[in-house]
């Protein structure tokens, strides 16, 4: 029988260890950030040990950089992070992407930026959003902060091969409807834990046509239904986004050789299946604290079923029944891991450009790294956003989980193009409504949620 | 680590589902660069009131599970982000062990490395942890993998691997290291454009 993508890369790093046991697994890369490493290097430090591959560990900083002026870290506490982590990094020899550097970003826009991002490799992060480098083919996924400092000493780390889901996406996406769309849709189809315990593996037709920033939105958020691995197929656009980069291969076709034996083999099984048509999407958001709790824009707060449902209605202040377009949006974030790229500010400006933020909402574009905002200052989306109101911004990750001093206001509904809309993470009290970079850019304009095929012409 | 052998407590039920990382520790206290001294911060928005007083109507508050030991909750316990400061503010508190109807599986492995058992039961089982009293004690017994309450006993599974690792409260790192040898070798096999 054939095998998937999946078996392929498990197999291929393979250290030690037997099927159906925990098995020692090689890591091609490890990225870190400030939040999740200090305790790994003080463990490290504490026992007289060493990085073992510090040419295969690189660091950035992201979850607590301030956004408006990043050298100037008024929270003494992440400061003294940050500082942890450029010490850390210089102790044991990592490649640190400082603040301010030309390369800094959200981690998982550094590692496909810098080209450090590959397929067929193993990729690890203290970050749960780490399957967003699945989208080239690679074998990405986070951990917690034992296994950063194990992955340290030994650059490898034990799992037990999880079972293998098949995400089939087929059909064409209509105007206005997004990568994130897919994604969401397919979370509040098949629930928060759908793949709890499984790599998926998307796949199909709509997943040949997306770019490798659109796969990334919907790898980033495998987590979110339950999956800590998500990944696809490489293919000519994985290659010729690598292609030329920092850190690419010296030798590309040795290395597309062997990427091209990656895809999953036609005769291959997955031991779950799934399906989405893309056809029948529309714009989506969500409406509750979790990211099931989600529904197409044309349509209507679902009834009450358990005490889950109960106590999202009250932490949002919402009634089944009501609409999106009944939700008074008083912040909007464009941004994040999952919607803080190039082609996600610029279909958010081709909403905006001309138009005018609502009086009262605060509204902030915060592009994913420095590359990004470079590019999008080169072709003038900073003029369009500026202009329109809303705030231009230095990178990080910003709004997505106010760990910085980006927060919203308790009580305050935020359109956010982020991941998450748990209670609180945006700020405590802050109501988060998860949706495309184009929805949040309209609510912006708006002031609620609004079907933006009719705004597109769709 | 600390070993994980049998423990003997007193519950609390936190039943709802998706329990996620960010209820368990919010990320405003994981600045620290300690593992230490997150119990204070476990379930913050949940247990403090805006004037940072306990919150009367949070069940950990109540004042007959201060006591207690192990937490039982619902489906996918520990969703979200992959912080190990939930298993830290978890364990600093000073819970032994989760019983939920399952987790998330970042949380699973962070749990165990941390000494912090998480326990899959039937949703009958939970039913009945659930609506133990708070002055009921059970017995978690690893070794055996049984739960033992006033009602019944209840089987669990675990992989071998972890429950050796836990049961010898082992540290991970020190046995992988034994592997040295075939991790060279691996490196050894790397492409050449990888090299």
């Amino acid at each position: 029988m054939g095998k998937t993508l999946f078996d392929k890369l498990w197999e291929q790093h393979v250290v030690s260890g037997v099927a159906g046991e925990p098995q020692l697994l090689y890591v091609n890369l490890h990225l870190i950030h400030e939040v999740t490493s200090p305790q790994a290097f003080e463990g490290l430090r504490e026992a007289g040990r060493k990085v073992r591959r510090p040419d295969r560990t690189f660091g950035t900083m992201d979850h607590n950089v301030p956004t408006q002026d990043i050298f100037n870290i008024t929270d003494l506490v992440a400061k003294k992070q940050i500082e942890a982590l450029q010490n850390n990094c210089e102790e044991f020899g990592v490649t640190l992407c400082d603040n301010g550097s030309d390369r800094q970003g959200i981690v998982h826009m550094v590692g496909p930026e810098t080209g450090l991002t590959q397929p067929g490799k193993i990729i690890v992060c203290g970050d749960s959003h780490t399957a967003t480098h699945g989208a080239f083919g690679a074998l990405a996924f986070g951990i917690g902060t034992s296994e950063v400092e194990h992955v340290f000493a030994t650059q490898c780390i034990w799992q037990n091969k999880p079972k293998s889901m098949g995400v089939k996406i087929t059909g064409k996406l209509a105007k206005g409807v997004y990568a994130k769309d897919i994604i969401l849709a397919l979370i509040a189809k098949y629930g928060v834990d759908f793949g709890v315990g499984h790599a998926v593996e998307f796949y199909g037709e709509t997943i040949e046509n997306l770019t490798m920033e659109e796969r990334m939105t919907i790898c980033n958020m495998a987590i979110e239904g339950g999956a800590k691995m998500g990944m696809m197929a490489p293919d000519e656009k994985t290659f010729d986004y690598v292609r030329g980069r920092e850190y690419a291969p010296e030798d590309m076709d040795a290395a597309i050789a062997d990427w091209k034996k990656l895809p999953s083999d036609p005769d291959a099984t997955y031991d779950v299946d799934l399906e989405l048509n893309a056809d029948e999407l529309v714009p989506f958001i969500t409406w509750g604290t979790n990211p099931e709790m989600g529904i197409p824009i044309t349509g209507t707060f679902p009834e009450i079923k358990d005490m889950n449902d109960e106590r999202a209605y009250n932490y949002m202040d919402l009634k089944p029944g009501q609409r999106p377009s009944d939700i008074e949006i008083g912040y909007v974030f464009i941004g994040s891991c999952t919607n803080g790229r190039l082609s996600d500010l610029e279909e958010a400006a081709r909403i905006v450009k001309g138009k005018k933020v609502k009086e009262g909402i605060t509204a902030i574009v915060v592009p994913g790294s420095r590359p990004v905002r470079k590019a999008a200052e080169k072709i003038g989306l900073d003029k369009i956003f500026i202009e329109a109101g809303f705030e231009w911004r230095e990178p990080g990750c910003s709004m997505c989980l106010g760990m910085n001093p980006d927060q919203v206001p308790a009580g305050v509904h935020c359109a956010s193009t982020s991941n998450r809309n748990f209670e609180g993470r945006q700020g405590k009290g802050a109501r988060t409504h998860l949706c495309s970079p184009a929805m949040a850019a309209t609510a912006a304009i708006v002031g609620t949620f609004r079907d933006i095929r009719e705004e597109l012409g769709a | 680590m600390e070993a994980f052998t049998q423990h003997t407590g007193t519950t609390v039920p936190l039943m709802n589902d998706n329990i996620d990382t960010d209820q368990i520790i919010p990320k405003s206290f994981l600045k620290r660069i300690e593992k230490t001294g997150f119990g204070e911060f476990l379930f913050d928005e949940w247990r403090y009131l805006p004037d940072r007083t306990p919150n009367p109507e949070f069940t950990l508050n109540k004042p007959q599970y201060k006591e207690a030991t192990i937490l039982i909750s619902g489906d996918n316990f520990g969703s979200g982000s992959s912080r190990e400061h939930a298993a830290w503010a978890l364990d600093d508190y000073g819970f032994k062990a989760v019983i939920a109807g399952s987790f998330s599986d970042i949380f699973y492995m962070n749990a165990t490395k941390n000494g912090l058992l998480p326990i899959v039961l039937k949703p009958v089982e939970l039913d009945a942890l659930a609506g133990l009293g708070a002055e009921e004690t059970i017995t978690i017994d690893l070794p055996a993998q049984q739960v033992i309450t006033p009602n019944g006993t209840y089987s669990f599974e675990i992989d071998s691997t972890w429950k050796h690792k836990l049961v010898n409260g082992l540290d991970d790192i020190a046995i992988s290291l034994t592997h040295d040898a075939e991790i060279a070798a691996y490196e050894a096999k790397i492409p050449a454009y990888w090299q």
